[in-house]
């Protein structure tokens, strides 16, 4: 039985020291690519190319004061921002990164949890997201907050249902919930689920930016209209969760979109490991992209574009797909 | 004592534990966390009992979905449950309360027993199959066996939707047109003045 805790322990604690350093890292990536694509050069001071930024920006934050204002809802208020930032975590739990080794003469499995269930946990853990934001927005006590909130959840709430929709179309042609076995349908490049469901990628893709908050879907803190929505009146280390708990989002979504669509860790010559980065960064590179090229949408076209054509462009490509895979 | 019956035992209180905090909090905001916490702590015991679609399940509609919405009109309407929550209530529902809850108590008593102590009751608690509550299980008793019942079901939500709509429709008309009128006859004949 304690065989079992420690592996799982260690494996939880590997997972989660390289998804913070990656969480780090995407915002020095995420800093520099915009950069580049404005024609600046970014952060260049703090070691060799500003490879030492995030530290510095960690640092920073950890020694700013924790100012918490009258009005807030403390307990609620405290927690919020943990809540947002523990079930980004949780996804990695199931997405597997490499091929099973064997390690003192015994199996070892490359991802933490292999559930069969794998995608339905990922649903049910991204539909706990939201609470964060909405918990954040209401214990505040502002009234930006509170519009920030609102809006979020709003948006989230109806993301979601194009988020899982467009989902189920690889669900039917892989005729599996399990991650693992999904990674292993995908071997060559010819078998990746992206071309045998091009529309469900492409609404995956747009979802999973709305799902995270990002241009050009950032409603929430949209700074000219709600100063920083939700977490305006977050400071010091709880306002990092938040952004940590954003790019831990992005970096969830885009592990599940490589494993769903490119085929997870399945690579020639490279380790398995360095594929699955390469996949889930070349993610990040397109969110990245994204916020650097287009303007934020408003609010009420948020809206009617998610339900009037995301919703059923999914529901159309989920029939589509059921009736090819009944054929 | 091994690992399954401490996953269970940390659950099982944590449910009970959020259910009866549920009830005992005047903040509703408060209520409807520790109802979450209690609906996670189910699942956990759901997904341990092997059903683990129903276990996915309870989180993603009850926790996901659910709940977010109650947030969202208790966010919408700003209850803060700091408010006198005026005089109690009246003794007769006070006295139905009180029996509606002894009698669950006393048939939850009844089950629990009768598992315990199979002999002692008529029937005893049957365990599940082993793969029930999975995803092709539920799938098969909801797309095959009960197909017709649970297409009616929906039908049934899809109506009760079309009509929340269609109220909150005409409450919307009502208000950009600033009168308090209720009725729609007259709301149209306003509307039709105004151009």
């Amino acid at each position: 039985m304690w065989e079992i805790v420690l592996i799982s322990s260690l494996k939880v604690v590997v997972i989660m020291a390289v998804v913070l350093t990656g969480c780090a890292y995407a915002t020095y990536m995420e800093r520099k690519v915009v950069a580049r694509l404005q024609h600046r050069v970014g952060p260049t001071y703090a070691g060799p190319y500003g490879l030492l930024q995030p530290i510095a920006d960690a640092v920073k934050l950890i020694f700013k004061e924790d100012i918490v204002p009258n009005r807030v809802e403390r307990i609620t208020w405290g927690l919020a921002p943990l809540v947002s930032f523990v079930p980004a975590l949780l996804t990695f739990i199931v997405v597997p990164f490499g091929a099973d080794i064997e390690l003192c003469g015994r199996q070892i499995k490359m991802v933490g949890s292999d559930l069969n269930i794998g995608i339905l946990f990922i649903l049910a853990v991204t539909s706990l997201g939201v609470y964060g934001i909405v918990l954040a927005g209401w214990s505040s006590g502002s009234k930006y907050s509170l519009m920030g909130g609102i809006r979020s959840t709003a948006q989230m709430i109806s993301y979601e249902v194009g988020y899982g929709l467009s989902i189920i179309g690889v669900i039917l042609v892989a005729n599996t919930l399990s991650l693992r076995e999904l990674v292993e349908q995908q071997a060559s490049v010819g078998d990746w689920f992206i071309w045998r469901q091009p529309l469900g990628f492409i609404l995956y893709l747009t979802c999973a930016i709305a799902e995270t908050n990002r241009l050009p879907f950032d409603m929430p803190e949209a700074e000219s209209e709600l100063v920083g929505g939700y977490h305006t009146e977050y400071s010091s280390m709880r306002f990092a969760m938040f952004f940590m708990g954003e790019y831990a989002n992005m970096l969830a979504v885009s592990a599940v979109g490589a494993t769903l669509f490119f085929g997870g860790w399945q690579g020639p010559y490279l380790p398995p490991v360095v594929w699955f980065i390469l996949k889930v960064f070349l993610f990040m590179f397109f969110y990245i992209w994204l916020r650097a090229t287009f303007p934020r949408f408003r609010y009420d076209q948020l809206m009617a574009f998610g339900w009037k054509v995301l919703f059923p462009l999914a529901l159309l490509n989920t029939m589509v797909t059921a009736a090819l895979v009944m054929l | 004592m091994n690992l399954d019956t401490i996953i269970f035992a940390i659950s099982a209180v944590v449910a009970v534990f959020g259910a009866v905090m549920m009830i005992g909090q005047r903040n509703p905001v408060a209520s409807v966390l520790y109802m979450i916490v209690s609906l996670v702590a189910q699942a956990v015991l759901y997904i341990q009992l092997g059903a683990l679609f129903l276990g996915a399940v309870l989180i993603i509609v009850y926790a996901g979905a659910i709940m977010v919405l109650f947030l969202f009109v208790i966010m919408l309407l700003n209850l803060r449950g700091r408010e006198d929550l005026g005089p109690g209530s009246p003794p007769v529902s006070t006295v139905t309360k009180f029996v509606v809850a002894g009698l669950f108590v006393l048939e939850l008593g009844f089950v629990v027993w009768s598992g315990v102590f199979p002999e002692s009751g008529s029937t005893g608690i049957q365990s599940a199959a082993g793969e029930f509550g999975s995803v092709k299980v539920v799938a098969e008793l909801i797309f095959m066996k009960y197909l017709y019942p649970f297409e009616l079901a929906s039908i049934l939500l899809l109506a009760a939707i079309v009509g929340a709509v269609v109220m909150a429709g005409r409450a919307a008309v009502t208000e950009t047109d600033g009168s308090d009128d209720d009725d729609p006859v007259e709301e149209q004949t306003v509307d039709e003045v105004h151009g």
